[in-house]
């Protein structure tokens, strides 16, 4: 089970979807329990994930590292590997919890071709997840193609009325940017080859050679994954397809479209373009460029919302300039922008699911979203309204809920770069409550002045229990970030290291891929991991990490160096203070020991933390 | 495995018979298929498909002899260059038995498709397989033939055969217009071609591919820019380009197609097609490859036409087989590239690419028309997008199969026909043609938008007729194994790689076969 947790949370959904294909679609109630078991148990074999990854949370580079880079199609030189660091981790996390949601969400909202629904519900689990792990060039482009036909489906089947345009232009759309990936992904492979000789799609081998491609190609590269990336998200000019796609898509569909789909580009940014092309994301006027986008993109998105009728497109022009804050966090390229921005993709998974969730209930009811026939509902639906009222909250970044402290990490790394940058992207934080308010105001307060609205019924059980998880996890977020801080500060502090060298306070990226020829026996055995009674009995005796791709790597020694005032900064403003640090491969022998300095003590941690909302303007 | 056959002679042997034995079972099965049809009543009629199902698997099993005396050469480390016979006109390689196996894998499942349709069209006529094996003797001839004579004289076997299969419908107005379309159209080009043929034989003194290239040499070493060697290369071009139905030789595809019987339209998409792949790439890659820097500028213009060409008429079509039609001119387009990309000496990446595209394409383009072909009931023809809307509701297992066949073809991993596009791709980019990977990438996507307007007809509206889609035995294996290929080659493509490459592997270069001729 240790050995293949990846494995065994990204094809649990097929199995299920294969399993429903064979059921009888007459029974409709039977193929609904069985989606919904198959849905909460794709979560619930996600959940060891929790302990053990946090025990490697340390561990630079990708762990749980299943597959061999030449095993599937050895030829060209792609494999089945699948790994992850704290950045998916979390990503998948999301997707598992928000697939458990989404599809016990739908028991009522989809009557007909149910078998289809939940099948093409479940394969699309599986392509996200995929995506998520894919340690492979190759078999990362597979899974986000591949992922794109299912959700095509489930808009295009299961929609409003303008379903059929929706779909294709949402599958024409992503389809476009991928294609533009994928030439992109075949020069970085020839690039490999050319200089190493060795045909790979490997994504460590690639890191240590996709950088030392430059000039022109680096930046007509950096724009080809770029584009593809960008239209996920979306940025501010491709995002278009997503007010449509959303708006016709079904509940279900919405949460997923928002909640996981569009980390996929926020993810691929993360995960490839910036370690890939660090020059280039470094390039003053690229980043400029992309940084000024996502301004636009979090202030138009919120005055768009604004004006919205339609309680949907509202939220889904609300996802625009929230994840508008989340590509600014990536190019701010400071640890603070970057954890900042995953934090903030992970509250934009809860709370915008969770928006979508609550328009989708009204819809189940009144089979109309538009913010004029509502009113009063406060009234009718109590416990309704106060779940509502939570997560709008969270959604516009009120303290003790999770927006707040994504944003406000956000904001912070992004000031320390450039406070014009962040003096911008502040109206957005201001105009998310300005059209949640409204939007709240509008249908929640007042009396029922619509006949229709008066015999409302207030949340069932089911529908409560597809909110509670998500509420509990708004207020941990809230009030307690620092676990998941800690879970980022290896990768996002790694991965700084790479694209800023000479950033101060972190030292030599690891990222890359070790040396072509390693001699074996310069390498150290890896710090056994803690001891879980998976790791006890697994037969071979040698640590999960050890396994597969990694023993054609030397394991990577890490030696903790105190953080600088930098670090200290970022541990005070995300409330974490032991993890911070800098990471370095160790040349050292093997007799110096790991050593592990003392946590550095933060005094100004809370203070900080509680200046926040005043600095704010709150 | 005795040396004898790994010599090469200029003179006919006794042995000669032996690689030519998977075009002679053809032929005794089509013979016999026209006398058998004699004997037959009309009920029985489809004993004639059978018997032309085993000859397809006798001339198949001729095919895997000659394929086991490489192998078995090779575990001897007897180094086997070539198979050639009949004074070096035929030349059996791994690349002519690559495409022989295409050949009859389209011939059998193009025979399984036919069989209820037939019926359903009255015209359940033994000559309609006989018809089809014939032509696959002469797509043999194309593919193995290394004189222009045999290849020319098989693509006229393959032609007229194919000619009389497009109108096969008798009381069919399409289908009578459309082959007398594709007669003329096909003849007119034939003459091209054999015009072309003729100048480089008063060129070059030669009808041997090898002795062409080598005399082709010293021509243009001595007058490089040869108006008449210009001339012959152009008309040959043209016939080539025209077989294949590239861009701007391709009006008479859509309307034969459109015509044809549906089961013959697949088969020509695909056999036919592959056919005409393993002539142009014969003579390219052989006769004429002293004059690449030549033809090169000509073919990239002629994919990037053909590309945009079939992509934006296949948009508008509202007739599937008129869609189709388009779609594979646009596929043509993206073989060419791989043409381009590789000359099959220097580096093959992009040769490999269309061997393994031609091989997804026949298993997802006839997978697609077996499809359509089902569609055909009494009294509806079943052709138009409006036909198959809603057949998830009549007949949900040909939707499901049909959605994967069109996936594959717009090219979405992990399906068949992303190989194919992925392997153009890799072939463009490693040769350094970015902007071809580029054009070539956004009609991909272009692509899509009329692959989808048919699965959304397919899986998003209401039916249209109340008739309902049987699928009989035959029919279902025809799409079994289709879909077996389209995802299977998909998921596990590691084994087909190696096939093609090994087709490819002892292709020799023109200087060695010219070698091997002095």
């Amino acid at each position: 089970m240790y050995n293949h947790i990846l494995s065994i949370i990204l094809f649990t959904p097929l199995v299920g979807a294969v399993l429903l294909m064979l059921m009888p679609k007459e029974n409709k109630d039977a193929i609904r329990w069985m989606g919904n078991i198959f849905g909460f148990l794709g979560f619930a074999v996600s959940l060891p994930l929790i302990p053990w990854f946090w025990a490697l949370k340390d561990r630079v580079g990708f762990q749980f590292v299943e597959g061999a880079p030449n095993n599937w199609i050895p030829s060209i030189g792609s494999g089945y590997v699948i790994g992850i660091d704290g950045i998916s981790f979390l990503l998948i996390m999301l997707t598992t919890l928000l697939g458990a949601i989404s599809i016990l969400s739908s028991w009522n909202a989809i009557q007909d071709r149910v078998k289809e629904y939940y099948v093409w519900f479940l394969v699309l689990q599986t392509g996200m997840l995929g995506v998520f792990m894919a340690n492979d060039m190759f078999l990362f482009f597979v899974f986000w193609e591949a992922m794109l036909v299912p959700m095509y489906l489930l808009i295009g089947i299961w929609g409003g009325p303008r379903k059929l345009y929706a779909a294709i232009k949402f599958f024409l759309y992503t389809l476009f940017g991928s294609v533009l990936m994928l030439l992109g992904i075949l020069f970085l492979y020839f690039h490999h080859h050319t200089l190493t000789g060795v045909y790979t799609f490997y994504l460590p081998d690639l890191y240590a050679t996709a950088p030392k491609i430059g000039g022109h190609a680096a930046i007509w590269l950096f724009f080809a994954f770029f584009v593809g990336f960008a239209i996920k998200v979306p940025m501010f000019p491709f995002h278009t397809w997503l007010p449509d796609a959303h708006v016709e898509a079904p509940t279900a569909g919405s949460v997923i479209l928002a909640g996981v789909l569009l980390k996929m580009g926020t993810y691929g940014l993360i995960r490839f373009s910036l370690p890939f092309f660090p020059a280039v994301a470094m390039t003053p006027w690229v980043r400029q460029f992309v940084i000024v986008l996502s301004l636009i993109a979090i202030i138009y998105g919120a005055l768009v919302s604004l004006m919205q009728k339609d309680m949907k497109k509202l939220v889904a022009y609300s996802s625009v300039s929230h994840l508008g804050f989340c590509t600014l966090g990536i190019f701010a390229l400071s640890p603070l922008g970057l954890s900042g921005s995953v934090l903030q993709q992970i509250n934009h998974g809860i709370s915008t699911g969770a928006l979508f969730l609550i328009v989708g209930i009204l819809y189940e009811r009144r089979h109309t979203r538009e913010i004029s026939e509502y009113g009063g509902i406060s009234n009718v639906m109590p416990v309704y309204a106060t779940i509502t009222l939570i997560m709008f909250m969270s959604s516009m970044g009120l303290p003790l809920l999770n927006g707040f402290v994504g944003e406000f990490t956000i904001l912070q790394g992004t000031f320390m770069e450039n406070k014009v940058w962040a003096a911008w992207a502040v109206p957005g934080v201001i105009l998310a409550a300005a059209y949640l308010l409204w939007l709240y105001q509008r249908v929640f307060f007042g009396p029922v002045n619509n006949p229709k609205n008066e015999k409302l019924l207030d949340l069932s059980g089911r529908e409560l229990a597809t909110f509670i998880p998500l509420v509990i996890i708004a207020f941990w977020i809230g009030l307690y970030p620092k676990p998941f801080f800690q879970i980022l500060s290896t990768p996002v502090n790694n991965l700084v290291a790479t694209v800023r060298p000479d950033y101060p306070g972190l030292t030599k990226p690891v990222l890359a891929a070790q040396p072509v020829n390693p001699n074996p026996e310069a390498a150290t055995p890896l710090p056994e991991p803690p001891k879980s009674p998976a790791t006890q009995t697994s037969p071979a005796g040698g640590t999960p990490s050890q396994t597969g791709v990694t023993q054609t790597h030397p394991p990577v020694r890490v030696v903790r160096r105190p953080s600088t005032s930098l670090g200290q900064a970022f541990s005070a403003a995300s409330g974490t203070n032991s993890s911070v640090g800098s990471w370095a491969l160790s040349p050292e022998p093997p007799s110096t020991k790991n050593q592990t300095q003392k946590p550095v003590p933060v005094n100004t941690a809370k203070a900080n933390l509680a200046a926040a909302p005043a600095a704010l303007g709150k | 495995m005795t040396t004898s056959l790994t010599t090469f002679s200029l003179s006919y042997s006794s042995t000669d018979y032996l690689l030519a034995l998977p075009m002679l079972m053809l032929t005794v099965f089509a013979l016999g298929i026209l006398m058998i049809d004699l004997l037959l009543p009309q009920k029985w009629k489809r004993i004639n498909a059978i018997t032309a199902l085993i000859g397809v698997a006798f001339s198949a099993a001729a095919v895997g002899k000659l394929h086991l005396a490489y192998h078995a050469a090779e575990k001897h480390g007897i180094e086997i260059a070539t198979f050639t016979g009949f004074m070096g006109s035929l030349v059996v390689d791994r690349f002519a038995i690559y495409f022989f196996y295409l050949f009859l894998m389209g011939a059998g499942i193009a025979i399984l498709m036919s069989m209820r349709y037939l019926e359903i069209e009255r015209e359940n006529h033994g000559e309609f397989y006989a018809l089809m094996l014939l032509s696959v003797v002469g797509m043999m001839c194309m593919a193995a033939g290394y004189d222009i004579v045999l290849i020319f004289i098989g693509l006229e076997l393959m032609a007229i055969s194919t000619y009389v299969l497009v109108g096969f419908l008798r009381r069919d107005k399409r289908s009578n217009e459309a082959a007398l379309k594709y007669l003329l159209l096909g003849a007119f080009s034939s003459g091209i071609f054999a015009y072309g043929l003729s100048l480089f034989y008063g060129l070059t003194g030669s009808t041997n591919l090898g002795q062409i290239a080598q005399k082709l040499q010293e021509v243009i070493a001595t007058r490089p820019n040869d108006p008449i060697v210009i001339f012959a290369l152009l008309t040959t071009t043209t016939g080539l380009l025209f077989k294949i139905a590239a861009v701007p030789f391709h009006q008479w595809a859509p309307d034969a197609y459109e015509g044809a019987p549906t089961s013959i339209t697949g088969f020509m998409s695909v056999a036919v097609k592959s056919a005409g792949w393993a002539m142009l790439l014969r003579i390219f890659l052989f006769g004429l490859y002293p004059l690449r820097s030549m033809y090169v500028p000509v073919l990239i213009f002629v994919a990037v036409a053909t590309m945009t060409g079939g992509n934006l008429a296949a948009i508008t079509q509202d007739n599937l087989k008129r869609l189709l039609a388009y779609s594979s001119i646009a596929h043509v387009g993206y073989m060419l590239l791989g043409l381009i990309a590789s000359d099959g000496q220097t580096n093959s990446t992009g040769i490999m690419a269309i061997m393994i595209y031609l091989l997804v394409y026949t298993f997802m383009n006839l997978g697609a028309f077996a499809v359509i072909t089902s569609l055909r009931r009494r009294n509806i023809i079943g052709d138009t997008v409006d036909d198959i809307a809603g057949l998830y509701f009549k007949a949900p297992t040909e939707a499901i199969l049909m959605l994967i066949f069109l996936l594959s073809l717009a090219g979405i991993p992990p399906l068949a026909g992303f190989w194919g596009k992925y392997f153009i791709f890799l072939s463009l980019i490693e040769t350094g043609h970015y902007t071809l990977a580029a054009i070539a990438v956004l009609y991909a996507v272009i692509s899509m938008y009329y692959y989808m307007r048919i699965a959304n007809a397919m899986l998003m509206r209401q039916p249209i007729d109340a008739a309902p889609v049987h699928t009989r035995p035959a029919m279902r294996l025809a799409l079994t194994i289709t879909a077996a290929g389209t995802v299977g080659i998909g998921l596990f493509p590691n084994f087909f790689i190696n096939v093609a490459n090994w087709s490819l592997g002892l292709v020799e270069g023109t200087q060695h076969m010219a070698r091997m001729l002095r």
